[in-house]
């Protein structure tokens, strides 16, 4: 929306830009193009183009006679929904604490806070299986969700820190000084400025979590999240078409959360840069 | 009985503030008079703001204690003083309507959504802002900002209310005309209003009382008269207006004492070279090295004979800017009455 105006004004772009642009994307879309082909495929064990026929029988064998497919996007589902949750709450609370106060080595837990997402998922993995065994914590759903925390509270919390320094200070201080206390002001004040962002951080969260095969593989027992699940499906390739459905099925449930997600921090930064 | 008239609204009973090694407010003792229009003034960093903050709660004093009509406050949340805030940054809930801003320290309290609402047009009224109150902050003008969040301050019927230089991102034009509704709707509400600014016109012009800080102390409480008539300190003088220090050998031979004096440009008369002194007057010659002309007045820079420089400023009741520019290099005879000088202590 906001774009409209300032398109008109910008320079035309080159046809060699455009080139490059569209190649890009085709780069970028063209193997999740030949995935979505192939469910309709006739042909199970083979890649032939054109495709020897058409059929949507796939998507029916799917959704009807593989319960262990079914088990393992539930468990996803439920281990992505627990880890987001835990990621929201631990992420705002760390994103306050680094925000509001000044306190001795507060640079250091930001940079460790967000460390997590930078590290490879097999260094996390081992490091996590190490503990948990070490432990004698038994490999259970708990344990993928633990995993799964440690990079989901990094996007919350990176994404409500943003949103805590855009916001003026003075609101909380504006709000207590009108005679809110903490509960009154986190609940009439600092809620509703951050509720974009916590959609934002959750749903991103959820789609990391969701899709996760290195550190689910190091922290589960003998649970089967859904990539892991496709992964094991590799090794049998008169699956192949009813794989393909999964995955389509995955590109979707994960790409619509990031493109709302999005959607909703382009738009809140479109209102508060509107206020100045 | 806390309204009663002998009971300050505010007493600090030395209050200190120290940030580690830092004296952001260094042993402060203040009396702020019940329905008293006052001012911190003082440059930034003095601890003007940091005893405002105290006084709002936001800030703990490191020693001393701070009492509002005789009740002491120094540990109390911010929530629990009858004292509320305009903020610098106007501070306003972006995600609620004017309304709502202005109504939130009633809907904290819980009040019935019919008497938010009444009090709410009030307050909207006094400010001037009837009809604004389904807007969102992100729509109204800085200076119509500054109305709600001071609508919004004055709502709960505070016993203080706090400003923090308030007025400091307006306009001139603007804050001239602030400056004027302020003290109107101080008067109107009858609230002791204790103002921080920087600004010595804006100190000038509202209180009835200042108190000028600098490094963290006072250094001079009394109304604007006798901080510019009467500055008790070389800071005073110097910040509040421009004033002529006179010390050392120039001050001896001017006024037979080794005090030290300050006198404003405005009290300095150019006389005849043969003009005789009078008995209540001080008199000195030099050179006018440069003269700035400025409209309303004219600024002279006057070489004092054997030393020293005057600042001296005349209205340009008569004298068109030809005449005044030619002033500059000739000799003058100065003079000014010995009741406007003013002697400052350290």
């Amino acid at each position: 929306m906001r774009s409209n105006s300032t398109d008109s004004t910008r320079p035309k772009a080159t046809l060699g830009l455009k080139l490059a642009a569209f190649g890009t994307i085709l780069f970028l879309y063209g193997p999740m193009l030949v995935i979505f082909l192939y469910t309709f495929t006739p042909e199970e064990a083979t890649y032939t183009f054109p495709l020897p026929g058409f059929t949507t029988k796939w998507y029916g064998v799917a959704l009807f006679e593989r319960p262990d497919l079914w088990r393992a996007l539930i468990l996803s589902v439920q281990v992505a929904g627990i880890s987001t949750l835990v990621a929201l709450i631990l992420g705002t609370l760390a994103a306050a604490a680094v925000y509001r106060s000044n306190f001795f080595g507060r640079e250091s837990i930001s940079f460790l806070l967000i460390l997590p997402i930078a590290l490879p998922g097999i260094v996390t993995g081992i490091a996590l299986r190490t503990a948990i065994g070490g432990l004698d914590i038994p490999f259970s759903f708990w344990t993928i969700v633990i995993g799964h925390a440690t990079f989901c509270v990094v996007v919350v919390y990176n994404n409500v820190l943003a949103r805590f320094r855009r916001m003026s200070g003075s609101v909380i201080e504006a709000s207590m000084d009108l005679g809110a206390n903490s509960f009154q002001t986190f609940r009439y004040v600092v809620l509703p400025n951050i509720a974009t962002a916590l959609l934002a951080g959750g749903m991103l969260a959820f789609a990391l979590s969701f899709d996760e095969v290195i550190v689910t593989t190091f922290t589960a027992g003998q649970q089967t999240t859904l990539p892991i699940w496709i992964f094991s499906q590799l090794v049998r390739p008169r699956d192949r078409p009813v794989t393909n459905v999964v995955a389509t099925i995955v590109i979707l449930i994960t790409l619509l959360p990031i493109f709302f997600a999005q959607k909703l921090s382009a738009d809140s930064s479109d209102t508060e840069g509107g206020s100045k | 009985m806390a309204n009663n008239s002998s009971t300050p609204a505010i007493q600090f009973t030395k209050v200190s503030r120290h940030f580690g090694d830092i004296r952001a407010v260094d042993n402060v003792d203040v009396e702020i008079k019940d329905g008293e229009f006052f001012s911190m003034l003082g440059p930034s960093g003095s601890g003007k703001t940091t005893c405002l903050r105290m006084v709002a709660g936001f800030d703990t004093p490191t020693s001393g204690n701070i009492f509002l009509y005789g009740q002491d406050v120094s540990q109390l949340p911010p929530y629990d003083r009858d004292v509320n805030t305009v903020f610098q940054d106007y501070a306003l809930f972006p995600h609620m309507t004017v309304g709502e801003n202005v109504a939130y320290g009633l809907m904290v309290k819980k009040v019935a959504k019919a008497e938010r609402v009444k009090r709410v047009d009030e307050m909207l009224e006094l400010v001037q802002l009837t009809g604004f109150a389904s807007r969102k902050p992100s729509q109204l003008s800085g200076g119509q900002r500054q109305r709600v969040a001071l609508a919004r301050a004055l709502i709960n019927h505070p016993k203080v209310l706090l400003l923090d230089e308030p007025l400091g991102a307006l306009d001139l034009k603007l804050r001239q005309q602030m400056q004027v509704e302020l003290k109107n709707i101080q008067r109107e509400v009858g609230i002791t209003f204790i103002f921080v600014t920087h600004d010595q016109e804006e100190a000038l012009t509202m209180s009835d009382r200042i108190a000028v800080f600098n490094q963290g102390k006072i250094e001079q409480i009394g109304s604007p008269t006798e901080i510019y008539e009467h500055p008790q300190t070389a800071f005073v003088a110097g910040f509040v207006g421009v004033s002529n220090i006179i010390e050392g050998e120039v001050g001896k031979r001017i006024t037979n004492s080794t005090n030290k004096f300050s006198i404003r440009p405005e009290k300095i008369h150019f006389v005849k070279p043969d003009q005789n002194l009078d008995s209540d007057s001080y008199a000195v010659n030099g050179n006018i090295r440069d003269v700035v002309y400025l409209g309303l007045y004219t600024r002279y820079l006057v070489e004092i004979d054997g030393g020293g420089d005057l600042v001296v400023v005349e209205q340009n009741l008569k004298s068109t800017s030809q005449e005044v520019m030619r002033a500059r290099g000739q000799a003058a005879r100065l003079m000014w009455k010995k009741e406007h000088i003013s002697k400052l202590g350290d």
